[in-house]
């Protein structure tokens, strides 16, 4: 029984984004098959690897557990929208400069995750940030060069480091 | 995950209809962090959900000396922990709004939806029950209170009926001397659920303990208060030996179950460490209010 | 830090950003998932929930009347495979049983095991119609630990298997003719075991388990595949080795190989899980029978259930030692669970067990065991995490025995060049005792751990590494860069260590190298990411396409200087007269004369290599156990790892950091937590508690660098080697800290709180 689709407005990464979907759709799901925008990862579809972060209104979510209904009149930033046509944000260099991504996949997440830390707290701890980004799992770098990339990236971004 | 049907209403009367007329078939959506989980993996099955997050009330999160802490439903948990003041004066629940999930799901999952999920091992439960909260209830027959502590009735199951909802959790301002706190134990250091769950309140005089109130979770179908671990330190000063009473009463207290997480005599030797820890930071917390 | 060895490398040893990072820290990579197609629909697995059940009838008329059903497939729609071994990259397996795997013919052996499929117009109503497929089981009794399953009782996973005795690993084996769960046993013998026993002054054994683990990749296993109208079949998916999986789908398929097309798109992890075929085969046959490209992607809970992890075990151990600390005799019996179908890695498992030590006489009994769980794969390092833990465990023991200090005691009994291993192998040029020596001259190791309930563990570990083909192609470009064309997918940085290597050999910066991955009709054959190998075989190919581009571009210099080529010399990225001094030319001018002087120049070569060169690595590890709880955290951590020449240091640093916290998760925390009926219950990444970034302290990797002799840039593997010590350091760190030796995997917090418990019972009752 396929349901009737659902008008919805947002505004993702600055521009005015207006899109169908059923109910039971995620966030997630919208951006990857209804939009394109395959930068947001799946790796659990249940809340539980951070793949799928994307900034929602300000926070942090997990894209996989906010349905596209619920994202009406929403202002949504995802990986897609942090480089600008200026260059890579001082994250994004920070994690090539610091090998911090092997097979890449967790990578998006990593970034939209950390951005929102640095942007609410310009000088964390390395225990403030693997406490920020417990919720993204890495299976491939033991985070180690992760961690290093955010601290380097804090103090390229104005944070004392 | 199945068709599902979609309504936001913007009040709590219109929320009310919106469930009422399906009746187990809806359910409400606040954060989504377990519903939306459990609809995908088929646990539970509806054909309407009911997004409550557009009604005021439920998003109201308001705190002052005579009135006490309200919380609505569906207020997510960081907006607890960044009130400084609240946090300050509601200490337990300043624990578990930074224990549920991770930042991600700190950004949706509310303690309303963490107490009508009624999980056995729901973290804000014994905190809530620590702060003797009361759970306010919309439904067709108008609004109705019920203590947290009663609130669960099972695993997954509450004291809701057809068309309630859970509108707001309510606190009352904390006596002077008082001090919460909620520990739970995890074999990870975050994104893990709690293998037993403690949480505590004391009001202290001096070095005498006046009221003290214990709640567990994880360690029985669902987060029960443990009265008598409560009463074993009233009266008394939280000597080693008297911590150990209460921390006995506690293990009387949980009836856990072996499982993927641990076994139930692991488990209640854990009620035990736990009682008497959460007591420990509660009194400290008491003596530096 | 880094033990740098100098050779003058110019590009060797530096840290450039790699050529896919702009696309991988943007969102634009295109993983295996998010390639679209015209036209494609979701495919979805239905899978058994019985571990073990004959299949007696599957109806699948509902779901093919559900609106937006496009095409539902069973067993029956896969062709009859042939009962013959084939090459599976680590290990290998029978077709049939391959066949069988991907989908159920006529038995679910295991919980989760493929039993049809279904392609519909959008994944929520291939779901829907998935639960609409109606499946009548005749349950069986499972079997489900390997020890039991070999009991001449246990009920029998497939009734007409045989045992096959092997001499040695990768021995064709002979059939016993003995009806048995048990698929295979390989001896392993050195010297003379009951000798060397007799030698000794104190002797440990002990029973080691291990739970099954999964690799944890956090890209799911996914395909697109579309059968096209002229049967050439085209997939594009997330894979460890397309050309292996090109030959497995053409088994199981009986479709030719030319017919069929893989193009790997970026991969998100694999640790050796994404060397099979999973959804690949459905998604062919769907599209076949759709006409319809088909996507398919598996749930969290499909990966745990459906996919391959490393194998449950059991170990037992004994070893001898002399009095002044010299280990004399070595006996293992190694009982490895393969999963449903036969070929575990318990071979790999029997090799690399007391490999890093010089022991005369040893004896290896390994049972690969059919057991009605998912047929395992491999995962970094296949089978030796399970058996060095077991090693490494009583090592630590008798070197208390005798009163040795454990890493001293090591460093005493270090294998070094020249020395036998198990199967009489003799070591090569190799870095064992160099790890252990560096880990001695630590910070770390001179660091007061300060505290009570605190312990150091260390440990060692040994993988063999894999050599395999591979095909590279270079077209020198009019602007003096160099396109690489090659075919292993890139996993962990790949691209930038082979591009490293070709800019060292042109003479050029790694930034003018262009490295692209291609499809398995675009270069000659290639093997597997994986046995860390990629780096290794693809620098053989370089080296030897290098060499072939440069002297046709002697060539062309030699008609520009009008000379004969053999006055024609390069180095350090320039030609020169070897007459004339004043004739130069750098590559870059050169390359910009290539029209003129005749033509393009690309060349392309393909090569299999030998002599891997063996990983050795030592960890250490300081832990603080809570003893009320059982928690253990981990305080400091650090790896010394022979990496041969490390190309990209950083990204050699960050295979022996991964592989590590793969190891501690293994050690800790991480397992298959089954119930009686063979049910997995924690299949997600919830339950299944993998580490995260607050559960570690940083891992210093101390890079020892032996360069391996029989490569042309000194390489030799990295990837693996890192699982295999942490396993064994943290139990050695654990029993430092609270004095109990833990024998199960995971070393979880209710088993620490159990043995501590036990500790107690045992001093007061012998009090």
């Amino acid at each position: 029984m396929p349901s009737e689709k659902i008008h919805v407005r947002t505004t993702v990464n600055g521009e005015a984004t207006d899109f169908l979907c059923e109910a039971n759709q995620s966030l997630l799901e919208v951006l990857r098959d209804v939009l394109y925008m395959t930068g947001t990862k799946e790796g659990c579809n249940d809340g539980n690897c951070g793949a799928c972060t994307v900034n929602l209104d300000g926070r942090i979510v997990d894209s996989c557990l906010v349905l596209g209904v619920e994202a009406q009149g929403a202002t949504i930033e995802t990986i897609e929208g942090v480089a600008t046509p200026e260059g890579l944000h001082p994250i994004q260099q920070a994690f090539l400069e610091n090998a911090a991504l092997q097979c890449g996949i967790c990578t998006p997440g990593f970034i939209v995750a950390s951005k929102a830390l640095l942007e609410r707290e310009p000088n964390p701890s390395e225990h403030r940030i693997r406490h920020w980004l417990a919720g993204n799992l890495c299976r491939c770098t033991g985070y180690d060069k992760i961690v290093r990339a955010v601290v380097d990236a804090a103090g390229h971004m104005g944070g004392k480091s | 995950m199945r068709p599902i049907e979609y309504v936001a209403p913007t009040t709590v009367d219109e929320a009310v209809a919106a469930l009422a007329e399906k009746g187990d078939a809806a359910r409400p959506l606040a954060g989504g962090t377990d519903i939306l989980v459990q609809l995908r993996g088929g646990r539970r099955a509806v054909d309407r959900i009911v997004d409550v997050k557009r009604i005021p009330e439920l998003n109201e999160l308001s705190y002052d000396a005579q009135a006490g802490l309200r919380v609505g439903a569906a207020v997510p948990c960081h907006r607890i922990y960044e009130d400084e003041a609240i946090a300050a004066v509601y200490p337990g629940l300043m624990d578990v709004a930074t224990l549920i999930g991770g930042i991600q799901i700190q950004g949706r999952a509310s303690l309303g939806g963490n107490l009508c999920n009624a999980a056995p091992s729901g973290d804000s439960i014994p905190a809530l029950i620590a702060h003797n909260a009361v759970a306010e209830v919309a439904g067709p027959g108008g609004k109705r209170d019920v203590p947290v502590e009663d609130f669960c009735t099972a695993p997954g199951r509450t004291v809701l009926g057809p068309g309630e909802f859970l509108v707001a959790l309510r606190m009352p301002t904390p006596p002077a001397s008082f001090g919460a706190s909620y520990l739970r134990f995890i074999p990870r250091n975050e994104m893990d659920i709690a293998v037993a769950g403690a949480g505590a309140s004391v009001v202290m005089d001096g070095n005498t303990v006046t009221a003290c109130r214990v709640a567990l979770a994880s360690v029985a179908p669902t987060p029960v208060l443990a009265e008598e671990a409560g009463a074993a330190l009233v009266g008394k000063e939280p000597t080693d030996d008297a911590l150990a009473q209460a921390a006995e009463a506690a293990r009387a207290a949980a009836k856990p179950i072996s499982d993927m997480r641990g076994t139930a005599e692991y488990r209640t030797h854990l009620v035990g460490v736990l009682t008497t820890r959460a007591l420990r930071n509660a009194i400290q917390r008491a003596k530096e209010a | 830090m880094t033990t740098v060895e100098d050779r003058n490398y110019k590009v060797i040893g530096t840290r450039p950003i790699r050529h896919d990072g702009a696309d991988k820290v943007t969102g634009r990579a295109i993983y295996g998932i998010d390639y679209h197609m015209t036209g494609e629909l979701w495919g979805k697995i239905l899978r058994s929930p019985h571990a073990h059940a004959n299949i007696v009838k599957i109806d699948t008329s509902k779901a093919e009347a559900l609106p937006g059903v496009r095409a539902v497939i069973t067993g029956r729609d896969l062709p009859v495979a042939a009962d013959m071994e084939v090459d599976d990259g680590e290990t290998s397996i029978n077709t049939m049983h391959l066949s069988n795997n991907v989908m159920a013919h006529r038995k679910a052996l295991y919980r989760g095991h493929a039993v049809a499929a279904v392609a519909a117009d959008n994944q929520h109503i291939a779901e829907d119609a998935v639960n609409l497929i109606e499946v009548e089981y005749e349950v069986l009794p499972p079997v489900l630990n390997g020890r039991e399953a070999m009991k001449a009782d246990a009920p029998l996973v497939h009734p007409e298997q045989t045992t096959k005795s092997m001499a040695f690993r990768f021995d064709p084996g002979t059939d016993t003719g003995e009806k048995s769960n048990i698929a295979g046993r390989t001896e392993m013998r050195l010297g003379d075991i009951d000798e060397g026993f007799k030698q000794a002054d104190v002797i440990v054994e002990r029973v080691f388990n291990t739970n099954w683990v999964h690799q944890g990749y956090i890209e799911a296993q996914n395909a697109t595949v579309l059968w096209n109208n002229d049967d050439s079949i085209q997939v594009w998916n997330s894979s460890q080795g397309t050309f292996n999986q090109r030959q497995l789908m053409a088994e199981i398929l009986k479709h030719p190989v030319s017919k069929i097309r893989i193009t790997p798109q970026e991969i998100g992890g694999g640790f050796g899980g994404k060397i099979p075929v999973y959804l690949e085969v459905p998604a062919a046959v769907l599209s076949k029978k759709s006409g319809r490209p088909v996507k398919m992607m598996m749930s969290r809970a499909e990966v745990f259930e459906g996919t391959g992890p490393a194998s449950g075990s059991e170990t037992v151990c004994k070893m001898g030692a002399t009095k002044d600390g010299k280990i004399v005799a070595a006996y293992a019996e190694l009982v490895f669970e393969a999963g449903a179908f036969p070929g575990s890695a318990v071979g790999a498992g029997a090799q690399g067990m007391f490999t890093t030590y010089n022991i005369e006489n040893i004896l290896i009994h390994a049972y690969d065991v059919v057991v009605n769980k998912p047929k395992s794969a491999a995962y970094r390092s296949p089978g030796t995490p399970q058996t060095c833990f077991a090693a490494e465990s009583v090592v630590d023991e008798l070197a208390e025995k005798v009163g040795i200090d454990p890493l001293e005691f090591r460093i005493m009994n270090a294998a070094k060049e020249g020395d036998r291993r198990a199967d009489g192998v003799a070591h090569p040029v190799m870095g064992n005792l160099e790890c252990m020596v560096q880990l001695k001259e630590s910070n770390h190791y001179k660091s007061d751990l300060g505290g009570p309930n605190r312990g150091r563990g260390i440990a060692s570990g040994y993988w063999g590494n894999a050599g395999m083909p591979a095909s590279c192609a270079v077209s020198v470009n009019p602007d003096g860069t160099v396109s690489l064309a090659e075919g292993s997918p890139d996993i962990g940085g790949s691209r930038v260590s082979l591009a490293m290597m070709t800019a060292e050999a042109f003479g050029i910066p790694a930034e003018d190298v262009i490295p692209i991955i291609k499809d398995t009709d675009s270069i000659g054959y290639n093997g597997l990411t994986a046995g860390s190998s990629t780096t290794l075989r693809n620098g053989v190919a370089i080296a030897q396409v290098a060499k072939q581009a440069i002297d046709l571009m002697k060539a062309r210099a030699a008609r520009l200087w009008e000379t004969e080529v053999d006055n024609v010399d390069f180095a350090d990225g320039v030609f020169f007269s070897k007459a004339e001094s004043e004739l130069k030319l750098t590559f870059k001018e050169l390359a910009g004369k290539l029209m003129e002087t005749g033509g393009p120049i690309s060349t392309a070569a393909s090569v299999a290599p030998r002599g891997a060169g063996p990983s050795f690595s030592t960890h250490m590890v300081d832990v603080e156990v809570d003893p009320e709880t059982g928690k253990v955290d981990i305080l400091r951590y650090t790896a010394a790892q022979d990496v041969g020449v490390a190309i990209h240091p950083d990204y050699v640093e960050g295979q022996v950091q991964g592989g590590a916290v793969q190891g501690i998760g293994w050690a800790l925390n991480e397992e298959y937590f089954y119930d009686d009926s063979g049910r997995m219950m924690n299949s997600s990444y919830l339950d299944y508690r993998m580490p995260t970034s607050l559960d570690l302290p940083e891992i210093d990797a101390i890079l020892v660098q032996v360069p391996n002799p029989d490569h042309p840039f000194g390489v030799r593997g990295v990837a693996e080697i890192s699982i295999v010590p942490p396993l064994g350091a943290l139990a050695n760190a654990i029993k430092a800290a609270v004095g109990v030796r833990m024998q199960e995997l995971p070393m979880a917090p209710y088993k620490i709180v159990k043995a501590l418990w036990d500790k107690e019972a045992e001093s007061n009752g012998a009090g």
